[in-house]
């Protein structure tokens, strides 16, 4: 009896493991063929910049929003704990740093896997219940070239542009906060972030990630709807598998890139 | 295992049914003749080409000169209107100038009745509609063969007699080769030439459909009537009723 149940369960676990691990070797192939099908997005740049639209443009606005928001807070933030020690001048120096190095492609990256990753899988994973997808096969038309390559693509150049637009936004929360609320001069604010930022450190490296962060988060996104049960609950079971894997996947990365990157 | 051991011939020019109750496996077939699922065992040939040994440009290729497939859904581009829908294959498969594919386009609508629906978007169609559509996308290349997976089904009367009349008339002006995947007995029969009967992933029974009609067998029989028992039992396999009364609560879980 008792051995019966324990072979079950390795029985279960082994079952469980494979098909953990068959999925990454699908997933791995899937990106592979996409990366292939990218040439052809290039001689049709009207299907990008339809997906740019949707996947850029239309995440913009939530971005705005978060980021000056982020920006003033952190602001507020850094005053209360800086001014403690008479340093409140450097408030810049912490809000564009913090910013810059984390916050910023961070957010974006959770931001676009909640806003336009799901969309990417919804609508991806729709198109394969509804047939759309087989009909284009036997149309003799890629799919994965006419559909999941230019979302992919769009994705990718997507986010970098996304995350530079959310640190401006934040910087300039914060500049708000730290001059008009806080009294701090504006002659302080910029030249304390002019000496202590470093582009190369600082910007490039936010940059770096970001586009990391777009690469992973679209490749789950479209492997996710392209990859889904054609049913209703598995429609629903896929959108949230991209926005939770996608966020931990960006948070996770983050703290790999860091540990690289500033040579902790 | 889906099929075991099947054997079929589709002749060129004719219009060959496939039959068989729900869930024995006829869209797999024709999923297997379109190269997009592969046999375990066993070879398709369509054109003089072994489907499933092409690369996939020489299947992607095949597809565009032989196959056109009708979906049951019609499987239209939602983001795309009706007169685009016609155009995507033109367009990505020909270099024919726009002037040139408006006319196709045209044409082809016509041919199924709905050039005046042309501006309307997938999701304004009727599902009969929207099979027409798809006809009329699956024919713009006129591929040599035409597949149609279960088009009669969930159709109202008059959709299903104009959707038997265009399969008859396709076939019979065109000489397009017509599969048709079908369970409702009638429409099928009426038009088509030679009929496969499928079930339990065998050919049960294959002929003209007038020789079906006189079949011998006791199956094929109750499946061209719909009788509701026979061979195919109108009980799901279970104990006899008394004992299943008898034997208390518990014996729904066990």
């Amino acid at each position: 009896m008792i051995a019966d149940k324990v072979l079950n369960k390795l029985q279960q676990v082994g079952y469980k493991t494979l098909s953990r691990f068959s999925r990454v070797g699908r997933a791995s192939l899937f990106l592979w063929q996409v990366l292939l099908s990218l040439p052809y997005v290039i001689q049709r740049p009207r299907l990008l910049v339809r997906q740019l639209y949707y996947v850029g443009v239309q995440t913009l606005l939530i971005i705005l929003v978060a980021g000056l928001f982020v920006g003033m807070v952190l602001a507020l933030q850094a005053y209360i704990v800086l001014v403690d020690f008479g340093a409140e001048e450097s408030i810049s120096l912490m809000v564009s740093l913090s910013i810059l190095r984390e916050l910023g492609p961070v957010f974006t990256g959770l931001l676009f896997a909640g806003r336009a990753g799901s969309a990417l899988t919804a609508e991806i994973g729709l198109m394969k219940s509804t047939e759309q997808l087989s009909g284009m096969e036997m149309m003799a038309v890629n799919p994965m070239k006419y559909i999941i390559a230019p979302r992919f693509l769009a994705g990718v150049i997507a986010v970098p542009l996304l995350t530079s637009i959310f640190m401006a936004i934040a910087i300039l929360g914060g500049y708000f906060v730290a001059t008009e609320m806080l009294g701090i001069y504006e002659g302080v604010f910029w030249s304390q972030m002019q000496n202590n930022v470093d582009f190369y450190d600082d910007v490039i490296n936010g940059m770096i990630k970001s586009l990391v962060f777009g690469f992973v988060v679209v490749w789950i996104a479209v492997f996710e709807g392209h990859d889904c049960m054609p049913t209703s609950e598995g429609l629903g079971q896929a959108t949230t598998r991209t926005v939770v894997h996608g966020s931990l996947a960006v948070l996770g990365l983050d703290f790999i890139l860091t540990a690289l990157m500033f040579n902790v | 295992m889906i099929f075991d051991n099947i054997d079929m011939d589709i002749e060129r020019g004719k219009v060959t049914a496939i039959m068989g109750p729900s869930g024995s496996g006829k869209t797999t077939l024709l999923k297997l003749i379109g190269g997009q699922l592969k046999p375990d065992s066993g070879s398709v040939i369509v054109d003089g080409e072994n489907v499933h040994q092409l690369s996939q440009s020489a299947l992607y290729d095949l597809r565009r000169r032989t196959m056109g497939m009708l979906f049951q859904s019609g499987a239209l581009l939602t983001d795309l209107s009706v007169y685009d829908n016609v155009a995507f294959p033109l367009r990505e498969h020909t270099t024919l100038p726009e002037e040139a594919i408006h006319h196709l386009i045209l044409l082809k609508l016509e041919a199924v009745g709905l050039r005046g629906a042309r501006h309307l978007m997938p999701a304004e169609l009727s599902g009969g509609m929207a099979r027409r559509v798809a006809l009329a996308r699956a024919i713009a290349l006129d591929p040599q063969m035409i597949m149609f997976d279960e088009p009669f089904t969930g159709q109202d009367p008059i959709s299903m007699g104009v959707l038997v009349k265009l399969i008859h008339d396709m076939n019979q002006a065109l000489g397009m080769t017509a599969v048709v995947v079908s369970h409702d007995v009638n429409e099928t029969a009426s038009i088509s030439d030679y009929i496969y009967v499928i079930s339990d992933g065998k050919v049960v029974q294959s002929g003209s459909p007038d020789a079906l009609k006189h079949s011998d067998s006791a199956w094929v029989k109750q499946f061209l009537d719909g009788d509701a028992d026979g061979p195919v039992p109108f009980h799901y396999a279970a104990e006899p009723l008394i004992d299943d009364l008898m034997g208390g609560i518990k014996s729904v879980r066990s």
